[in-house]
């Protein structure tokens, strides 16, 4: 049993990708034993309709197998109206939570408009995840060149909208190991692993962070759902923490949203 | 079989070479990865002075001196310390249980002063890792490009050359070889991108592909999901897992009499 918090569905904008289309994508995931998938778009790292972004996002999780991909709409802040689609991500869709891409839509976690969408995600209840970025910049395209997404604003925020859940998508290793702490300690923040890296870098990890805030994420199929899937098995860990990763911290998230 | 061509000792925990080693046959163990090629030490130098990539080098002697059942030492060369490197090159392969040379980023693998160490690998038949990478945003000085490799590889059609990350950015690094027969594509380092592997089988054919992981600074985990989960035949898998690797160094292998 597996919850995968980080894949994505439609194209990469510079590349096809082997598993870019949703049914094999569910596929893979089948195979590899998740049983849920939160999923993004990567439409709306350039489209600028938002709101048919979404609404292909919620169809496309809608038809895959046993409500296994749980749509996360997406919410640029830069556009015009913005509320607009957070709104219909909630009402019209029904979705748990959204997905913010910062780097790509061009503001910092200190943009007013941010704090004003964390009070709406705690009055709607809903997850908020950012992605810390969605490509190492070394091999990002000339065109889509853009820097990690800057997390010393988050700490005081959080203490401001301290029940609204954060997960931070590929934060390692921009998020160094004193700020992570800082966050998953102080504030409802969690880390997914599709970036951890290092030997047995889980190992590492859940002597850093509380294994509580640490979620199994995959970013598939921009990158190998193999990899997360195998980064379990070159860390040593007691059965429990696995088992808080692989699945029950994010069930006990979903559980507190849904109270 | 899984071979794998790039790990370091810098990042492991442990004291001495011994600690880190077998810090890392463990975390192996749990991957079936049955071996391990290993250059540079600790600290981590872009530069190194000859009395520098000697200590490196004897770091990873020190390492692999109980474990030639399961490791492998490439030596650690500066081109801009010409003859103290060939010296460095025979002491540790010529007369030592080096297999390989792993070039970094000291100089761009065009210059000049990498031919002489390019023409004595070719006489001990042993393969040289140049590290490579095009960075979007930008390389260090000394830092080669797949196309610095290529100019390399042209000059001495008879080296067996590896490449470095596939250049990092791999559309590019495979574009650049992909007609230089006596170049293969290294996999570690790098984000475990979905397409690297299915690509260079593609344009290179798999028996140029290696599998590498550049531990201590990446995982195992993310480098081996390159190769098993690609949508590329099994056949291929076992080629670029371990079987590769095996047959490129099989010539010095063969000098040196290691039995596998
Ligand atoms: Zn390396």
């Amino acid at each position: 049993m597996t919850i995968d918090v980080n894949v994505s569905l439609s194209r990469w904008p510079s590349r096809r990708l082997p598993l870019d289309e949703t049914p094999r994508l569910v596929e893979r995931l089948v195979r590899h034993g998740v049983t849920q998938a939160w999923a993004g778009s990567f439409d709306a790292i350039l489209h600028n309709d938002i709101a048919a972004v979404n609404h292909r996002l919620a169809t496309e999780c809608s038809i895959a197998d046993n409500g296994l991909l749980w749509p996360m709409g997406a919410v640029n802040l830069k556009l015009p109206n913005w509320k607009d689609d957070l709104k219909r991500c909630h009402e019209t869709h029904g979705m748990r939570g959204i997905r913010l891409l910062p780097s790509s839509h061009g503001y910092g976690l200190d943009d007013p408009e941010f704090a004003e969408l964390l009070g709406m995600l705690s009055d709607f209840r809903m997850l908020l995840q950012i992605a810390i970025r969605l490509e190492d910049p070394r091999t990002q395209h000339r065109l889509l060149s853009v820097k990690d997404v800057e997390l010393a604003p988050l700490p005081s925020l959080m203490k401001e909208h301290p029940d609204v859940p954060v997960i931070l998508l590929n934060a390692f290793p921009a998020a160094n190991s004193e700020l992570a702490s800082l966050l998953a300690t102080s504030a409802r923040v969690y880390f997914e692993i599709a970036t951890l890296e290092g030997l047995a870098g889980l190992e590492k990890q859940i002597q850093l962070l509380p294994p509580e805030r640490l979620l199994f994420g995959s970013h598939a199929p921009f990158f190998m759902l193999e990899s997360a899937v195998l980064k379990l098995q070159e860390s040593a860990m007691p059965a429990p923490i696995q088992k808080q990763i692989t699945h029950e911290n994010a069930e006990l998230l979903i559980n507190t949203l849904e109270k | 079989m899984i071979w794998d061509l790039h790990c370091h000792l810098n990042g492991i925990p442990g004291r001495t070479p011994d600690e880190q080693m077998a810090r890392l046959i463990e975390c192996a163990d749990r991957m079936q990865i049955d071996r391990l090629v290993l250059f540079m030490g600790t600290p981590f130098l872009l530069d190194p002075k000859p009395e520098e990539f000697r200590d490196q080098n004897d770091q990873v002697l020190q390492a692999i001196s109980h474990w030639h059942h399961r490791a492998f030492g490439f030596v650690y060369l500066n081109p801009i310390y010409e003859s103290e490197s060939l010296a460095e090159l025979d002491r540790c392969v010529a007369n030592g249980p080096m297999t390989g040379i792993k070039l970094w980023v000291a100089k761009r693998c065009d210059a000049a002063s990498v031919d002489a160490i390019v023409r004595r690998a070719i006489e001990l038949n042993v393969v040289i890792y140049q590290h490579t990478w095009l960075k979007t945003t930008g390389n260090l000085d000394g830092e080669s490009t797949p196309e610095d490799l290529a100019k390399l590889a042209r000059r001495h059609p008879e080296a067996s050359l590896i490449c470095g990350h596939t250049g990092g950015n791999w559309e590019l690094g495979i574009r650049t070889v992909r007609d230089l027969p006596n170049v293969s594509v290294d996999l570690g380092g790098g984000d475990p991108t979905a397409g690297i592997v299915e690509m260079a089988v593609r344009e290179l054919g798999a028996s140029r592909v290696l599998y590498g992981s550049d531990v201590a600074g990446r995982s195992f985990a993310s480098q081996l999901a390159k190769v098993t989960g690609a949508e590329i035949s099994e056949a291929d898998k076992q080629m670029i897992l371990g079987q590769n690797l095996r047959r490129l160094m099989m010539p010095v292998l063969q000098r040196k009499g290691v039995r596998l």
